[in-house]
């Protein structure tokens, strides 16, 4: 049943890398987006140190967002999903194994370029260690709750814009505590050890119910 | 006249209470109003639609 | 199933039932409404006692509060009516759910309206950020994002089942949400504005607040139902029960 799983990954992932800059375009987005701010706002440390936990967050939401919509969009173009559907094999697991082809792509590489952004924006080190941690377990939570909208939206005119409006709203539990625990991590990383247990759990409740809820979903799209 | 001054300036908060109270009055209304246009509109669809297939029929027994 | 109910699933019997239906529940709203105003504006004390003295604007509550329970109400309906649709695909339920909700997002407008204005001269400020009116304006994006993926997807049976499977998802998520939007801070919850119970409210405000709220409630019935109508008629137009229909109306202009 893992060969199902290692195999989709493994696809996903070789076709990304034939295709680089479509990783690229997410990270960068993020880069720009949360570097835009301090030229909006100003440039003063005090007010940056504020700004810069929920500005980190709402950066990251924007990007994985964006990078929803090529989630299935390809392979329901050329109809891959189509057979997929047709191969038999559990459902859930393809999405999984997308999922986390997809988080690999667009949620890590904002992990790592998370210390830049710290720089940016003068967070200390503990916030800057929280931040990381926090991000490593949010975005999978975003890529997973953004599965069942980027299914549900498939194939439709504008479905980018609608997809943000359907899943926005559902990603504020993770903006809340994410943000909260890179706030909280600028006095010691102990602090936000309350949020990452919140975001931890979050993830593991997100792992077992939101594959089921986005196969479903791509169910209905393609019947 | 004075008491029904004296209930319109809601104690001088007229201004919040009757936007409120007005907004809601508002949007019950149009929604009413709509859903009866709404609904005067697909009946007159339809019968149009039933009529234009009528006659068509009619036509295609004649011959 | 031999069950009773099921015979009204089907459009053609519970078209009728509904036009009768509608009637009754404009009387009882408009009855239950009035009342609700009479009481609210003229058998309550003109101001709320305490240190904190609220004065006139607090009759606001009156529709705030029933607003906002509607809101919260409908949406439940909402999504238990979607479930009824994907467990036991009847159109029917995708129809009420989908009648259900324009009037839902609605009333979560209304609530957030008169928060507003009832916030400006309890708090000095239109919005700040209480996390009760904030779940309402999450409520809100729900409601809208609902009706924006139905709109979005031409055929009505993906339509249905899209949007139906939406709405349960934002329903196992709210709880989440509004728990998240009411304890930012995992460690303490953030206290609300103002706390209120039941209990201590005096009794004729009480019944003022609960005629409004079933007054509302009743209003929903009807409007609900219009739609209802608006939408089998639609969706149906092609079975021989509403061209019989249409024939034996005459001719609406």
């Amino acid at each position: 049943m893992f060969k199902v799983f290692w195999s989709v990954l493994h696809r996903d992932l070789l076709l990304a890398m034939r295709r680089r800059t479509d990783v690229l375009t997410t990270l960068f987005f993020f880069v720009i987006v949360v570097s835009l701010f301090p030229l909006g706002v100003g440039t003063e440390h005090a007010v940056l140190r504020v700004l810069g936990p929920g500005v980190v967050w709402v950066a990251a939401l924007l990007a994985s967002m964006l990078a929803l919509e090529r989630l299935f969009a390809a392979d329901y173009e050329d109809g891959t999903l189509e057979q997929l559907l047709l191969t038999g094999q559990p459902l859930v697991l393809l999405t999984l194994a997308k999922v986390t082809a997809h988080w690999l792509l667009t949620g890590l590489p904002l992990v790592l370029i998370a210390p830049l952004v710290g720089m940016q924006y003068h967070l200390s080190d503990s916030a800057v260690a929280v931040m990381m941690v926090s991000l490593f377990l949010g975005t999978p939570v975003l890529s997973l709750i953004g599965a069942i909208g980027a299914a549900l939206t498939l194939g439709l005119r504008g479905g980018g814009i609608l997809l943000a409006l359907l899943i926005l709203p559902l990603y504020i539990p993770v903006l809340v505590y994410g943000a909260g625990a890179v706030e909280v991590g600028a006095v010691a990383f102990g602090e936000a050890r309350p949020y990452l247990t919140l975001l931890a759990a979050f993830l593991v409740a997100a792992l077992a119910l939101a594959p089921f809820a986005s196969s479903a979903a791509l169910r209905i799209s393609i019947e | 006249m004075k008491p029904l001054m004296e209930f319109l300036a809601q104690g001088g908060f007229a201004g919040y209470v009757w936007s409120a109270y007005g907004m809601t009055l508002a949007l019950l209304v149009i929604e009413t109003v709509s859903l009866r246009r709404q609904r005067r509109a697909i009946l007159a669809r339809l019968s149009r639609l039933l009529r234009l297939r009528g006659t068509e029929d009619h036509r295609g027994d004649q011959p | 199933m031999t069950l009773p109910w099921s015979r009204f699933a089907a459009p053609a019997t519970f078209y009728p039932l509904a036009g009768r239906l509608i009637p009754i529940f404009w009387v009882l709203a408009a009855a239950l409404i009035l009342t609700a105003f009479y009481w609210g504006f003229f058998e309550t004390p003109d101001q709320l006692g305490g240190s904190n003295a609220q004065k006139g604007y607090y009759r606001i509550i009156f529709i705030h509060v029933g607003s906002a329970w509607m809101s919260m109400w409908l949406y439940g309906m909402l999504v238990l009516w979607a479930a009824v649709g994907l467990v036991f695909k009847t159109r029917l339920s995708f129809m009420m759910a989908n009648a259900i909700a324009p009037t839902g997002a609605i009333f979560t407008f209304l609530a957030l309206w008169t928060g507003a204005i009832w916030g400006r001269p309890s708090w000095g400020t239109y919005w700040d950020w209480d996390p009760r009116l904030t779940s309402e304006l999450i409520l809100f994006f729900l409601y809208v994002g609902y009706i924006a993926l139905h709109s979005a997807i031409d055929d009505s049976r993906r339509a249905d089942r899209a949007a139906s499977l939406l709405a349960i998802v934002g329903l196992v998520m709210v709880p989440v949400i509004f728990w998240s939007i009411n304890c930012p801070d995992p460690n303490q919850c953030a206290a609300l504005h103002q706390r209120s119970g039941l209990g201590k409210v005096d009794g004729n405000i009480l019944f003022a607040m609960l005629t409004m709220t079933l007054g509302f409630w009743m209003y929903s019935f009807a409007t609900t139902l219009m739609r209802l109508r608006g939408i089998i008629l639609t969706r149906e137009a092609e079975t021989s029960w509403v061209q019989d229909l249409i024939r034996s109306e005459g001719r609406p202009a």
